[in-house]
């Protein structure tokens, strides 16, 4: 088995991090709202980009570019010069999830290689195969909302390359049909490119306790002591039928080490690192600890038969798991829809 | 302008649903939308009770068209949306890719949970066959407009104008965690809640709605004010989204404003506790509210 390992380059230092430190590939955005991680600060100018093409190239790395808002009418001219600018770097992939951009890249520069953005939002092989009938997808990013068993029945009935999250914040919602962020603050990653944007967060300290806030609305109340974490509105404490939990999820990251084996043997090409916005150092950890684990995974274990795709028949090991958590939103992981109990 | 009664996003008791639809052959509306758009494992209404509603609508002058769920992820929900298609007589909506794919060029409405945000996009749906384009309920009224100027002829704009927004989808269920129930085993625990839960800031601020795997806003977006700059901007249809108390006299108020233009007139109080929101029209928080 050999998965790919496809790392975030929000930054020329990240990038650098995240080659230096085993990736397969990595993935950036250009400058401007036109991608899901549209923090200031981060993405890259043309020149930077080609700069770290060159760096990653010399490595033997390849390098995604990813342009995954929706565009508006308004917007549009951002979005295909974006594409125009892709092509001209001669990148080795773009990742879209716009049909309207896709039709784009694919009418103007056919030989450029297309993936659907994991914001395409397709969860099944029928939707996949809509994007590669009409502009010859060769891989799509799922959403995090599939069970490995279902992951590995729709491996079977496509012939696109899937490419699935390994690691990094997890999205709760279906990526791509998410208007939470929008309802309570005006900016949605399809629209902006931003969940729960910064600018509309606001802390108190209250005798109550630390409160985030945002555009106004009491996402948390954290008690004297208690670690307080971003207000991703998803990941906040709500009161349903009179109990104040975290009633979408609790703070806490994607980590599919456990079912590596069992993702391989389903024939997924690739797993997927999560965090754009995240610094160089984090970059560079993360990769080296998921670049160590797909080696003894792939040394370690005999590939499973796809029926038994669920019976994964290895233990990662507990220090690679423990330096995963350190760096993990909550200190904590989950396997999230990969395991059915999840859901 | 049109009424449309978009499908039920609750699990109603059969008898409360088949109730609901028998009432709506008497009102106002000219289109209704039936069928499960939220959870493949719902059964609102048996397999056979649909054409039953269909043709007592009809018959009462009303365009019928069956949705499709929104987030497709088994072979058995493959299936059954494929069913569906193929029984629909040509009158159904796609809330998924999969849908615009296995339709393979027959005509379709391409409801609010496909992603069209510009013209290449709703183009590209129209010479697929879209003949209606229900809009994605964040966007704001200028960009339908937009894409309403440059639309393809024969194309018809529908705008969710009336219900509990509905904003996301996830492979939980919501509704049954918050019972501590497993989706697996979650005993419909759903159809306990015909308008879906409502979820609270720690503060007291009602802010969501848990449907299920649905999330909705807990405010209802009424766009009875609207309706003028609605007509303006080149709308079709508008949308009522179906909730448990009320909704006939919705209708009329919607009609009513359509009738006299600018008239809010007679319109019931929220019945709700989120009350009325409309941000979203005017490119704001979805939550805001300007009356």
């Amino acid at each position: 088995m050999s998965l790919e390992l496809v790392c975030p380059a929000g930054t020329l230092p990240a990038l650098r991090a995240a080659v230096d430190h085993g990736a397969d590939a990595v993935y950036m955005g250009f400058r401007g709202a036109t991608n899901a991680r549209n923090f200031p600060g981060l993405n890259f100018s043309e020149a930077e980009a080609a700069t770290g093409i060159a760096y990653a190239r010399e490595r033997g790395v390849r390098v995604f570019v990813a342009l995954n808002v929706y565009p508006s009418p308004a917007s549009w001219e951002i979005g295909t010069a974006t594409i125009d600018r892709a092509a001209r770097l001669g990148v080795d992939a773009l990742i879209l999830a716009d049909p309207g951009l896709m039709r784009y890249a694919s009418d103007r520069y056919p030989r450029l290689r297309l993936h659907l953005s994991v914001q395409g939002s397709a969860t099944n092989w029928r939707a996949i195969e809509f994007y590669r009938q009409q502009f010859g997808i060769q891989r799509a990013v799922l959403p995090r909302v599939l069970s490995v068993t279902q992951v590995a029945r729709l491996v079977g009935r496509t012939a696109v390359e899937i490419e699935v999250f390994g690691f990094g914040s997890l999205c709760v919602m279906v990526e791509g049909r998410c208007a939470l962020s929008s309802y309570a603050t005006g900016h949605s990653p399809n629209s902006q490119g931003v969940c729960s944007p910064a600018h509309a967060v606001r802390w108190e300290e209250t005798p109550e306790g630390r409160q985030s806030r945002l555009n106004g609305i009491l996402i948390d109340r954290y008690a004297p002591g208690e670690a307080a974490g971003y207000p991703t509105l998803c990941k906040g404490r709500f009161r349903v039928n009179d109990t104040v939990f975290h009633a979408l999820e609790e703070p806490t990251s994607l980590n599919a080490l456990d079912v590596l084996p069992a993702l391989a043997a389903s024939g997924v090409k690739a797993i997927k690192v999560e965090g754009r916005q995240r610094s160089p150092a984090y970059v560079g950890q993360v990769t080296g600890l998921l670049r160590r684990a797909l080696d003894l995974c792939a040394a370690s274990v005999p590939p499973a038969a796809p029926g038994e795709a669920e019976d994964g028949t290895w233990t990662p090991p507990a220090d690679l798991l423990a330096a995963l958590d350190a760096l993990a939103e909550g200190r904590t992981h989950t396997l999230g829809a990969y395991h059915r109990p999840w859901q | 302008m049109k009424l449309a009664v978009g499908p039920i996003l609750y699990l109603w008791e059969r008898g409360a649903a088949l109730d609901f639809y028998s009432a709506l052959c008497d009102e106002p509306v000219d289109i209704v939308y039936l069928g499960e758009v939220v959870c493949g494992k719902r059964r609102v209404l048996q397999r056979g009770d649909w054409p039953m509603v269909a043709r007592a609508l009809e018959d009462a002058g009303k365009e019928v068209v069956y949705s499709t769920l929104a987030l497709i992820e088994a072979e058995s929900e493959l299936a059954t949306m494929a069913r569906i298609v193929d029984g629909s007589d040509g009158r159904f909506e796609a809330n998924d890719m999969a849908v615009v794919q296995y339709a393979a060029g027959r005509p379709f409405v391409a409801g609010p949970h496909l992603n069209i945000y510009n013209d290449a996009t709703l183009q590209l749906m129209a010479s697929l066959g879209a003949r209606r384009w229900v809009a994605p309920v964040e966007l704001p009224l200028a960009t339908i407009a937009a894409l309403g100027a440059s639309r393809p002829a024969s194309l018809e704009i529908e705008v969710f104008a009336y219900g509990r927004l509905p904003l996301a989808f996830s492979a939980r269920c919501f509704t049954a965690r918050s019972h501590d129930r497993p989706k697996d085993d979650c005993g419909f625990i759903c159809g306990d809640y015909p308008d879906g839960v409502t979820l609270y800031s720690r503060e007291g601020q009602p802010f969501l709605t848990l449907n299920g795997i649905q999330t909705q806003s807990a405010a209802v977006q009424n766009l009875v004010g609207e309706v003028e700059a609605l007509r303006a901007a080149g709308v079709d249809i508008l949308r009522l989204s179906p909730q448990s108390r009320d909704f006939p006299a919705v209708i009329r108020a919607f009609r009513a404003a359509l009738a006299t233009r600018d008239a809010t007139a007679t319109f019931p109080a929220a019945s709700l506790p989120g009350g009325y929101c409309d941000g979203y029209l005017r490119g704001e928080a979805g939550i805001d509210h300007a009356g």
